[in-house]
């Protein structure tokens, strides 16, 4: 069964990836407004065929 | 502020999804061949390349990599792009992408019906296809991480995030499983030995579902659904919380695949109980899913696309219920090994693969070619196909999962099994089996109807290939002190991935032999090597894919130990290179088969299998008596199993051959005495020498044998 710690070494490396990945996403402002992205994305290709001036 | 006009690739989307469309289409018609297969064998046109086993795998890999494979890079392609304001990072690197798959797929076609295979589900393809799929699958995230890193949005939406997580994990996950060492071109043996190999195999292949079927079609919820409703996702946050919880959990919850087997206990319970909690993310992102319709309910009845994301999404909301509902241990008992499975299997990949794509398509191929869906009536149509076809599907397989798990664990009331004959089972669930076929076949003809519509829609549109879209460019001066975070932001971040994948594959290559072989101590003195004919007789029965249809597993029930014998133990499978457990009963178990027939039986048997049990739905292999083994490779088998730490003795390998010979000329002579002629290098031979074989080491105290 030793395979198992190679599976979970793999797996806590795997996981300390996302962890970093999530911690480093909260630190640098990425969910600080957890409202406009869901917005945003629904206005993201009008700009170019409509005014571009449509600010957001 | 200055504004720039871009150009979004297109192209590149339209070839990803004619391809996800012809191979999709192609794989549903190999998966309706062996659903016929299953009530008719002759389905098989009595042909080796069309028969079950060879093709079973076609029909799995065909839908998973190339019809959802293909789909996730055509979504992946358009909302990236889109989300973050900028071009693919690379032209070059999206056709190499493009072809390469495409050829992956070429080659998984051709190699699986010629019973090239490594036997392990979802992970069958050889080990040069194996390095293909890695390379391709770098190229497709060295394109994305780089896209990700010039983007012109600072914010990643929640989307992002998903395919990030699909692409470094189920590159580790394509490593770690893929280890194998070649003994040929095309032939190869798994380093890991019987409850370690299926330990590694189903942490695999659980986790493919879920970062394969799974993380990446969430990201394609998640920018699709809003764009189709034109509503925000319901709540933001709950998308950012189930996110990180959902890969956090899946990635222990293998071994449920694994309950009442060898592997030890504990290993079993730590499945389980990730397997309960990964409800609460999973419904995270249903309810997400779903609620984002709050308000717009009137165009769900309208427009087909919503029509099949909300059905989509509630497929994905059953199945991950369901899920961990399987991975209970009394729950489990009863539909391991049953039809219960696929049918649990087609919930997700019928409902929410299957339905979402087919959404995704309607979408995407008008906006791209700038025109309107050539037929909505057909796109209606086609969601009832679906939708009635899939509840044909997995309603005929849970009613025959639930029958046969209680048949066979029926006892009469004076303790014997009610139904000891396990054909008997088998054709009691026939009927569902031909309507399991039929909703397949409608599931399928839908899928023409789109393919129909949609290459109408393009013929009367016309493909803008560069899309002109007007963006801001990113402030790149930003306040003071918070420099760090941009650094972070760029090349740091895929820096940091590459050096991880880079230490472990590093590390895994390093350490990963010395440690397994060590493990391979047999624990059961009398559990000995395999023969050479008994090793080219195994090879026989990867190659005909036997293991998709007999499970070599006897799991310590009453019910099980009456009918099959002794129940397994972890130690008698320290030679199984790959294992062969298998995961689904078409047929008996045949962990205990050794020395219970005769070598004629055997031999009648694959000939013509209605012959010794009238009624069986087992195909005919009259090819395995014409054909015969390369008795050339045995050294080198020999070589490959002792390098993989199985103890056959120095220059062992030179003997070998002398001992196949020997061995077979035993067999051909049992068979000889029941009047049949077989030649002694035939496939037959070998595989007859091998099923003897089967579960027979632990019986020697008692019984002399061989």
């Amino acid at each position: 069964m030793q395979i198992i710690v190679v599976l979970i070494c793999v797996s806590v490396v795997v996981a300390s990836l996302f962890l970093w990945a999530f911690i480093w996403s909260v630190k640098s402002g990425q969910y600080d407004d957890d409202y406009t992205p869901s917005v945003r994305m629904l206005f993201e290709d009008q700009q170019s065929e409509n005014e571009s001036t449509k600010t957001k | 502020m200055g504004q720039i006009t871009i150009h979004y690739d297109n192209k590149i989307v339209r070839n990803f999804a004619w391809a996800s469309v012809i191979w999709g289409i192609v794989g549903m018609l190999v998966g309706v061949l062996i659903a016929l297969q299953l009530f008719w064998p002759e389905a098989n046109l009595n042909n080796q390349y069309t028969s079950f086993g060879r093709i079973r795998p076609l029909h799995t890999n065909a839908v998973i990599f190339a019809f959802v494979g293909n789909a996730i890079f055509m979504g992946v392609y358009y909302s990236l792009q889109r989300l973050l304001k900028a071009r693919m990072w690379s032209d070059t690197l999206s056709q190499i992408n493009f072809w390469g798959w495409q050829l992956i797929i070429v080659a998984a076609a051709l190699t699986l019906p010629l019973g090239i295979t490594t036997s392990k589900e979802y992970a069958e393809l050889e080990w040069p296809i194996d390095i293909a799929i890695a390379l391709m699958w770098v190229v497709f995230g060295v394109n994305m991480i780089m896209t990700i890193i010039n983007r012109r949005e600072k914010h990643m939406y929640v989307a992002i995030w998903f395919y990030l997580a699909t692409f470094i994990t189920v590159a580790v996950l394509h490593i770690v499983n893929s280890f194998e060492l070649p003994i040929g071109f095309l032939k190869s043996y798994s380093y890991y030995a019987g409850v370690q190999d299926a330990l590694v195999q189903w942490w695999y292949g659980h986790n493919a579902v879920a970062f394969f079927l799974t993380t990446p079609y969430l990201g394609l919820m998640y920018y699709f659904m809003p764009k189709a409703a034109n509503r925000p996702v319901y709540s933001y946050r709950l998308s950012i919380i189930h996110f990180w919880s959902l890969i956090f959990i899946y990635i222990w919850a293998g071994p449920h695949h694994l309950l009442y087997s060898s592997l030890p206990d504990w290993a079993q319970s730590l499945g389980v109980v990730f397997s309960i909690m990964l409800i609460a993310p999973s419904w995270g992102g249903m309810i997400n899913g779903l609620l984002t319709l709050r308000g717009v309910w009137d165009k769900v009845r309208e427009d087909p696309i919503l029509k099949m994301m909300v059905v989509a999404v509630t497929g994905y909301g059953m199945a991950t219920f369901e899920g961990p509902m399987h991975s209970l241990k009394t729950v489990n008992a009863l539909s391991h090994f049953t039809d219960w499975i696929p049918a649990h299997v087609h919930v997700g990949t019928l409902g929410w693969n299957g339905m979402l794509t087919f959404a995704i398509m309607y979408f995407i191929i008008p906006r791209i070619f700038n025109t309107k869906l050539y037929s909505t009536k057909l796109a209606n149509l086609h969601f009832w196909m679906s939708t009635i076809g899939m509840i044909f599907w997995v309603v005929a397989m849970y009613w025959a999962g639930i029958a046969q798990g209680l048949m066979w664990k029926q006892f009469t009331p004076e303790g014997n099994l009610q139904y000891p004959n396990f054909l008997e089972t088998v054709i009691n669930i026939i009927p569902m089996y031909m309507i399991r076929a039929l909703g397949g076949t409608i599931y399928l003809v839908g899928a023409i109807i789109m393919a129909y519509n949609l290459f109408k829609t393009a013929a009367q549109g016309k493909l803008v290939a560069n899309e002109p879209a007007v963006v801001t460019e990113l402030e790149h001066s930003n306040e003071a002190g918070h420099s760090w975070h941009r650094k972070l932001e760029s090349r740091p971040l895929a820096f940091t991935l590459w050096v991880t994948i880079a230490i472990l594959i590093g590390g895994v290559v390093e350490f990963m032999p010395a440690f397994l072989i060590k493990s391979n101590v047999p624990t059961i003195a009398s559990v000995k090597p395999y023969t050479p004919l008994e090793l080219h007789g195994r090879d026989v029965y990867i190659k005909e894919g036997c293991v998709s249809c007999h499970s070599q597993m006897v799991r310590p029930f009453r019910s099980e130990t009456e009918r099959y014998g002794e129940y397994s133990k972890s130690g008698e499978f320290v030679y199984d290179h790959p294992f062969l457990w298998g995961s689904k009963r078409t047929g008996p178990d045949l962990h205990r088969l050794g020395g219970k027939y005769p070598d004629s039986w055997h031999y009648n048997h694959m000939v013509e299998p209605t012959s010794m049990s009238p009624g069986s739905i087992m195909p005919k292999y009259p090819w395995l008596g014409e054909q015969d083994i390369d008795v050339s490779l045995t050294p080198k088998m020999i070589n490959a199993m002792r390098t993989l730490g199985v103890p056959y003795e120095k220059g062992y390998e030179d003997k070998a051959n002398a001992d196949l010979e020997k061995q077979a000329a035993t067999v051909v002579a049992n068979l000889k005495k029941d009047g049949i002629t077989v030649g002694d290098k035939s496939e037959m031979v070998a595989l007859i020498a091998y099923l003897q074989r089967l579960g027979t080491d632990i019986k020697q105290n008692t019984t002399a044998s061989k």
